[in-house]
């Protein structure tokens, strides 16, 4: 499996994460499934509206979690290349704060796997994100607790 | 010992801090380090230090890990990323 991880302060290339995903040479590739996580436009209760999502990590170690996730997914699935990208400071609404592209020899171990790094993230990488509305600065979003065994 | 607590989003907030040290009696855990960060926190903020997991060197353990002198260990508030 060839991977690409990254944590990064710049707007995400989406061109360069196909070009790197559906590459020609990778004659076992049969599918690619990406998703994109994208800011989303809201209306408070007081009218106002949603510029954009300011996002936070433990830098170190959400990079090393990433890296992590990608060896897990590629023990599970028979995964050729993937590409797992996460933005961090101010993303605008309609912008993506995250990419996440696999390639594998079937479609169904495609969906499987990026459904699973999704999801995966979203409960354990430290990454939090608050809220920029136009009337000021918003809440930090509502999260989900990691679980650590007890 | 001497540990370093680093603090992220509504907990860095909440304490007014990212970082500070704390000094533990030797075979203090990740739990008694949130104690002693809870003390000196303020009141309100026990609900979310409850919610908050832990971290030491940059890997998740259990409020019942050993801490070593010069750990460094990050509370986690709920995570929110993607």
């Amino acid at each position: 499996m060839r991977s690409w991880i990254d944590l990064t302060g710049q707007a995400l290339d989406l061109e360069k994460v196909l070009d790197f995903i559906a590459r020609p040479g990778e004659p076992s590739v049969g599918g690619v499934n990406c998703f994109l996580g994208i800011t989303r436009g809201e209306t408070s209760t007081t009218g106002s509206s949603l510029l954009a999502l300011d996002y936070e990590s433990y830098a170190e170690m959400a990079t090393a979690h990433m890296h992590r996730l990608a060896e897990q997914a590629g023990q599970r699935w028979r995964i050729l290349r993937l590409a797992l990208l996460h933005r961090v400071g101010r993303v605008a609404v309609g912008e993506p704060s995250i990419v996440i592209a696999v390639a594998t020899p079937h479609r169904a171990e495609a969906f499987d796997a990026c459904r699973w790094l999704i999801d995966t993230l979203k409960a354990e990488v430290p990454i939090w994100k608050r809220e920029v509305w136009a009337d000021g600065p918003g809440d930090w979003v509502e999260g989900n607790p990691v679980k650590t065994q007890t | 010992m001497r540990v370093t607590v680093k603090l992220f989003a509504i907990a860095r907030q909440r304490l007014g801090t990212s970082e500070l040290l704390l000094e533990l009696p030797s075979g203090a855990t990740a739990g008694t380090a949130l104690d002693a960060l809870s003390l000196q926190a303020p009141a309100d903020a026990g609900p979310l230090l409850a919610r908050c997991a832990l971290a030491v060197n940059r890997e998740y353990v259990s409020r019942q890990s050993v801490l070593h002198d010069g750990d460094e260990v990050a509370v986690i508030p709920p995570v929110s990323g993607g």
